[in-house]
């Protein structure tokens, strides 16, 4: 069959795999330029060691752990969200989970990769297979991390197949790619059985290797000695936090491939109404573990922590405290609660607030601790230099290449998902409520 | 097995910093340029920790410590480490292995001394200073983590020397250059298993006190002092 022939409702789905235009290749070459600039300044890191970034004693880490927890922390958005959206069997997750699976693959990549970037002799990470101490929670960092990559790329692979056996069935090009990833998946009773079998079996087993994963993050600064990070609340703070830059991240990418795409017919408003207020709880539970934490660190009053907690709410950080307050409380609080505001638009500047907001917090978490230790006679500062920055515009460029490229191979909405939505989601749905109704109101069948 | 431990007399340290020199050439400590000491690059197992001024405009003093790894006996750098670069050994001493270290610098983020020192960088180093190397210490690489070793090489060194002349190892036959140096006999070195050793006489003494003893880390290296800091 050809491509031309082939009349699809929808058509507006396959066709960014198809076409591309001058923006797409302008935007990319760009991109790329920036990377290859981080990867430069990476070589020269490698080459003449750590000391081109502004790390230093005490401030023994900076920018590339900032980086690595909040790109991981990004990286939930995706299969957690897609997950539980699935198990509730919320009806209009159809077109979002997709994107959400793929920014999970993508992030998990680079953030994983930032503490090889952080690492003084990285020629010798080996040793952490060949002689790895389980008892260091680096070690159970690197375990939860490999087992959520692998879970969650086949979560986003399984659903993918459908779409690859469609992609397949118009032929053109990658058809030998295509091919071979679709496992001769022709659409049978029994096929859609095991897949969604499948993926059932995933999406259950996704949650809690994706708790795990931010929540063993949190335990390599919590299990230290370091003041304002030894604390319990560590754990689900984290999760909360990486749920919530998710979800931000999540609407950004979807209201910009929604408007370079055009799927303005499938992202509609209400998908944006119902994550933003997905956000704004999110805002609201970030909040009150934050309350929280500082809340009992300032009651104690225990000198040690007090040095950090003042570092943060009146000294050398207050300015980015109170900044990550207004960018991850105030905006979002004010923009989602009031129904004006929560336009499309409205949403996106929210996301992109919580999203520095977020990124200030991984620094807040990080720097002022170190820069405060216990002992108060050795106190440091940390200035950042042009190779930290250069390799987190690297990061980001290589995000949105990654997605990028992948919005050229596969869809980035599920094909088969709504084309199943569209045949039998009402059925199912009056079918549902139909079981919780009283049976005299029965809902008449439409199908 | 002895359990070696340091003690630092206060009352008798007058700050003259050769402690700090004799460390440093002893184990090879890179020499860091002036623009990376201003970043905080500094690299000193032995360092003097200002704590505060003493005296009235102009005839101000600081007030120091010499500070080094307290080697703990419960060490949470150990802890962390990933690929076991950092252990403690029987002997109480908390060794580094440099070619096994993989630059993470969680130990750093894990110590509450603040002890431990980077390689950030693998900076050129005077002439003079490459030809006093001592040749039983390994020069470090780039990206590492090292700190005191208790100068381990000696220990290493009296061994051999005590085994080659079929005898038990004395007390006297291990001292660390910090130790030794020292003009004013501040320091006091020795085995804390041995109740009649000087240094453990001197655990017992009404002065003795640790650093952030409430941490649990039961270090090895204690100070003395009668005068308020």
């Amino acid at each position: 069959m050809n491509n031309s022939q082939m009349v699809d409702e929808d058509e507006v789905l396959f066709k960014p795999i198809y076409h591309s235009g001058k923006g797409f290749y302008i935007l990319a070459a760009a991109l790329l330029t920036v990377f290859l600039f981080g990867v430069i300044m990476y070589v020269r890191q490698l080459v003449y060691g750590l000391g081109v970034t502004g790390m230093n004693q005490p401030v023994t880490w900076g920018f590339y752990i900032i980086s690595f927890v909040f790109f991981i922390g990004i990286s939930h958005a995706g299969t957690l969200i897609s997950a539980i959206l699935r198990l509730s069997k919320a009806e209009w997750r159809r077109p979002i989970t997709r994107m959400a699976e793929v920014i999970t693959g993508i992030v998990l990549v680079i953030g994983g990769l930032h503490p090889i970037i952080d690492l003084g002799r990285p020629d010798r990470i080996m040793h952490i297979f060949e002689r790895g101490r389980l008892q260091s929670p680096l070690l159970w960092d690197m375990t939860s991390i490999t087992a959520y990559f692998t879970a969650s790329t086949i979560y986003l692979y399984l659903p993918l197949i459908p779409d690859i056996a469609l992609l397949r069935d118009r032929g053109g090009r990658f058809n030998k790619l295509y091919t071979i990833l679709s496992w001769g998946y022709q659409g049978t009773e029994k096929q859609k059985h095991v897949l969604e079998k499948a993926i059932s079996i995933l999406m259950v087993m996704v949650i809690p290797i994706a708790i795990s994963v931010h929540t063993v993050i949190s335990w390599i600064f919590s299990m230290t000695l370091q003041p304002g990070w030894h604390s319990t609340i560590f754990g689900p703070y984290f999760v909360v936090g990486a749920i919530f830059s998710g979800i931000a991240a999540l609407i950004i990418v979807m209201i910009v491939f929604r408007k370079a795409y055009h799927f303005e017919d499938y992202l509609k408003d209400i998908h944006f109404n119902y994550l933003g207020t997905l956000l704004l709880v999110m805002s609201l539970l970030w909040f009150y573990f934050t309350f929280a934490e500082y809340l009992t660190t300032f009651y104690g009053h225990e000198p040690v922590e007090m040095r950090v907690f003042l570092y943060k709410f009146i000294g050398g950080y207050a300015p980015w405290f109170w900044l990550m307050v207004v960018c991850n409380f105030l905006i979002p609080l004010i923009i989602l609660s009031n129904s004006k505001t929560k336009t499309i638009t409205g949403i996106l500047v929210a996301s992109i607030s919580v999203s520095v907001g977020m990124w200030l917090e991984r620094l807040i978490i990080v720097v002022p601790s170190l820069a405060n230790p216990r002992l108060p006679f050795q106190t440091g500062i940390y200035i950042p230099s042009l190779t930290e920055f250069s390799i987190f515009a690297a990061a980001a460029s290589a995000f949105i290449l990654g997605f990028m490229a992948f919005s050229k191979v596969f869809p980035l909405i599920s094909i088969w998902e709504i084309k199943e939505g569209r045949e039998e989601s009402v059925r199912l749905v009056s079918d549902r409520l139909n079981q919780y109704l009283p049976s005299k109101g029965h809902i008449k069948k439409i199908v | 097995m002895a359990k070696y431990g340091m003690a630092i007399d206060l009352n008798k340290c007058n700050q003259c910093g050769a402690c700090v020199t004799a460390c440093k050439v002893e184990n090879n400590l890179q020499i860091v340029s002036k623009e990376s000491a201003a970043k905080g690059r500094v690299m000193q197992w032995m360092r003097l920790t200002n704590l505060s001024y003493e005296g009235n405009d102009p005839d101000v003093r600081p007030v120091t410590i010499p500070s080094l790894c307290v080697q703990c006996d419960d060490p949470p750098c150990t802890k962390v480490c990933p690929v076991r670069a950092t252990y403690k050994r029987d002997d109480g001493i908390v060794a580094q292995i440099y070619p096994q270290c993989i630059g993470c610098r969680y130990c750093m983020a894990n110590c509450p001394y603040n002890v431990k020192v980077f390689n950030w960088f693998k900076e050129d180093q005077p002439v003079e200073y490459e030809k006093c190397y001592n040749k039983d210490v390994a020069v470090r690489m780039k990206g590492v983590v090292e700190k005191c070793t208790f100068c381990i090489h000696r220990l290493q060194k009296a061994k051999e020397q005590a085994a080659a002349e079929h005898r038990k190892l004395n007390e006297e036959d291990y001292i660390p250059a910090c130790a030794q140096v020292c003009p004013s006999h501040a320091f006091t070195f020795g085995d804390l298993d041995d109740p009649n050793s000087a240094v453990s006489k001197l655990k017992r003494d009404y002065r003795k006190f640790v650093l952030q003893e409430e941490l649990g880390t039961l270090p090895k290296v204690f100070y003395l002092n009668a005068k308020s800091m």
